[in-house]
């Protein structure tokens, strides 16, 4: 008997080993490290190629139906793509380019770099590359501040735009990647741990690391589901939960990686920073904490009138 | 990924409810905290009545006298039965919940035989004699011995937190048939058995809680007879079957919680809503990411379990380790929101939660600590080294 069965399919399995294959490939640590330093010099650039190589690989269209040119698959799979991306750090506008496809030319293929107005307040990430603003008839100029995050360029513009059509989508979009980064400070941690040696022995021995370590994994598998099951169902509440859950395992992730690393944590020669900071501004794109638990505690309140269903 | 319920599972959900609709007004009132007879007449009088509609052993296997129900039916089970507020397993916690899948999982024919019918039809109790004064969390370095003597095993030792040991009428016990020596580690020479409580030379002593009840006791064990028929498993390999037991202890036993715990979450709210406090955004903030949570975790229960079906024989895996430190330290935030909502009205045991709160305390300790659960994760999910 067919009965539900909620881990990924082996088709969805292997979208996201391709997906990592292709990214492992075209933006390795190199590819990353070498983007950080440009971007000390430069500033920080989309890189034009590579938004192409992943428009082409179909990060764009997935979700676009095929009569529109687009790979015609669901949010699931698209949860799966941007995991993998938040694991390998790319830099970039990925959320609101994939929500363009279909409604700015050229985004789909990743021809076009679409931002959005996707942060609580008067700042806009690349807008300097960006050839659309997603809430906007055209791209707005804004005033360059500086950047926590040395992949993130940021700029303040006078008036942001509605993008509440985007919200639920691009919160996901976004939990998705946080989870991604999430995953990926665990594994950096638990490798570290069992690397380095201290009194004789792995650093991992010690429990007083082990179980910063253990909860690391257990907010990241929580915000696992939640990521999944909020793109299986749609649900605005679930959307809103996962955000709120995966922002925390990749912010508390990142911090508790720093933490592992000692004072190599502290350099900005490990990568450590660059999951928190990105994990920083994530948390501040579609939907914060706060607008996250305020939804729920309202969802909460209607939903006490009836039984409370646990779905 | 689906969580789409098909025709059939809703057709059962349908059945269930109307079910349940009818049964519940029938049951009688529900005895109070401290009548341990009447709480066990209660609980299995309940469970005769799930045997006679046929909703016993939802999801054991059919040769181990279940329904063979997949994994997602037993989930709405748990979900529809205490949505309706319905008794929940009560006194055969152990029986239902691990002594019961583990003889399912590893005992032989005949033991099933005797033993599960019982259990499914409300008539026997079982408790979990595994923890020792010396022996927590360290649980493999227990004492108590068994000596064979023909066709039994004599035991001496004793057990301490055994939960229900008044009311039980068989125990999974945990005992030491070989020494710990230089080629023996304390993990080998350990063995699962049954054992009768009203067997000669068994004392239970009733140990009080925190809480003012006597759920659990002390149990003192001298020269108890146990026939070596009743050992689950093969003598001295009783560790591995203590492992299955504790994954279907960690693995699935809580689900049904969690479904009232979002239950409980509404109350909190609607109560905010009545005495003002939902007016507070931190204390909204607060209740609204509990529910957000006690949604996750609802979702990790389903992760869970369709990974166990994926698995053989329905083994959950050590990723209930994951759930059940997320969720013990859920449900304690639960209570400590609760008694935010009531404000000093939570200082009254007359009040609806705080019994619950002070129960809710035991979450992160009972079946293996946080701590214990985090080395777990940490050696075995992550592979870091154990230390020296
Ligand atoms: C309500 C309740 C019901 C129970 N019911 C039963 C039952 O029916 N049957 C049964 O057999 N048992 C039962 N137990 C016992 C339960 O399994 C044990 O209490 C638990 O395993 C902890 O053992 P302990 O109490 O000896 O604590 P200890 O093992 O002494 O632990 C004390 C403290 O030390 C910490 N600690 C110990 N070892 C380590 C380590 N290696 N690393 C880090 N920290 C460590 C623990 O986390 C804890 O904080 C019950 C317990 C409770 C509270």
């Amino acid at each position: 008997m067919r009965a539900v069965d909620f881990q990924p399919t082996e088709d969805q399995q292997h979208l996201r080993a391709g997906v990592r294959g292709l990214l492992a490939g075209r933006y390795g640590r190199e590819a990353l490290r070498a983007s950080v330093d440009a971007s000390a010099e430069a500033g920080a650039g989309v890189d034009r190629a590579l938004w192409r190589e992943l428009g082409e690989a179909g990060f764009f269209a997935l979700r676009l139906p095929e009569a529109e040119g687009g790979v015609g698959l669901g949010l699931p799979e698209a949860v799966l793509v941007f995991e993998e991306a938040g694991r390998a750090l790319v830099p970039g506008p990925l959320v609101a380019t994939h929500l363009a496809a279909g409604v700015v030319p050229g985004a789909a293929a990743g021809t076009a770099v679409v931002t959005a107005f996707d942060l609580d307040g008067p700042l806009v990430a690349h807008l300097g590359d960006a050839d659309a603003v997603l809430g906007a008839a055209a791209v707005p100029a804004g005033e360059p501040v500086r950047s926590v995050d040395p992949l993130t360029p940021l700029h303040r513009v006078a008036a942001v735009g509605d993008v509440s059509a985007y919200r639920d989508a691009g919160a996901l979009l976004t939990a998705a990647l946080q989870l991604g980064s999430a995953l990926r400070t665990v594994e950096l941690a638990v490798r570290y741990a069992g690397e380095r040696e201290q009194f004789g022995q792995p650093i991992g021995a010690f429990q007083a690391v082990k179980h910063l370590c253990a909860r690391m994994l257990v907010r990241a598998e929580v915000a696992r589901t939640a990521v999944y099951a909020a793109a299986v169902t749609g649900d605005p509440g679930e959307v809103a939960a996962a955000k709120l859950l995966a922002d925390e395992a990749a912010v508390l992730g990142a911090r508790d990686c720093l933490q592992v690393h000692g004072g190599m944590g502290f350099t900005w020669e490990a990568d450590v920073h660059l999951h928190l900071k990105r994990a920083w501004v994530r948390a501040e794109q579609w939907r914060t904490a706060a607008q996250a638990e305020e939804l729920l505690a309202g969802e909460l309140l209607g939903s006490a009138g009836s039984a409370g269903s646990a779905g | 990924m689906d969580l789409t319920y098909t025709e059939e599972e809703q057709d059962f959900r349908a059945r269930l409810r109307a079910w349940l609709a009818k049964v519940l007004p029938e049951l009688p009132a529900r005895p109070s905290p401290d009548d341990w007879p009447g709480r066990r007449a209660y609980d299995l009088g309940w469970q005769r009545r799930l045997y006679e509609a046929g909703y016993a052993g939802l999801h054991w296997p059919v040769d181990a006298g279940g329904r063979g129900a997949t994994p997602t039916q037993h989930l709405i089970f748990l979900e529809e039965t205490e949505r309706a507020g319905a008794p929940y397993v009560g006194a055969n916690f152990v029986g239902l919940l691990h002594a019961g899948p583990t003889i399912a999982a590893e005992g032989t024919a005949e033991q099933r035989a005797r033993w599960l019918p019982p259990v499914l039809r409300g008539d026997e109790v079982w408790c979990q004699g595994f923890s020792e004064p010396g022996a927590g969390s360290d649980l493999a370095s227990l004492r108590t011995r068994a000596v064979r003597d023909g066709n039994d095993y004599v035991i001496t030792g004793s057990k301490i937190w055994t939960s229900h040991a008044e009311v039980a009428d068989w125990c999974e016990l945990l005992v030491r048939t070989q020494p710990v020596g230089a080629d023996v580690p304390k993990h080998r020479g350990i063995s699962w058995l049954a054992m009768r409580m009203d067997a000669p030379g068994v004392t239970v002593r009733p140990l009080r809680t925190l809480a003012g009840s006597a759920e659990f006791a002390e149990m003192f064990l001298d020269e108890v007879r146990v026939p070596v028929a009743d050992r689950v498993g093969a003598e001295n390999d009783g560790w591995r079957v203590t492992m299955v037991t504790l994954s279907f202890e960690r693995g699935t036993a809580f689900v049904g919680e969690v479904v009232a715990c979002r239950r409980t979450l509404g109350e909190l709210a609607r109560a905010a809503k009545a005495n003002g406090r939902w007016d507070d955004p931190v204390l909204r903030r607060r209740l609204g990411r509990l529910y957000g949570e006690f949604g996750a975790l609802w979702r990790l229960t389903q992760w869970n379990v369709s990974e166990a079906g994926r698995s053989a024989g329905g083994v959950p895996g050590i990723g209930g380790s994951v759930f059940k430190l997320a969720y013990s330290h859920a449900r304690q935030e639960l209570y400590d929101t609760a008694a935010e909502v009531l404000g000093a009205a939570s200082l009254s045991l007359d009040e609806e939660w705080v019994p619950d709160r002070l129960s809710s305390l035991s979450y992160t300790i009972a079946a293996g600590t946080s701590q214990i659960q985090q080395n777990i994760v940490a050696e075995r999910i992550l592979g870091l080294p154990k230390g020296r």
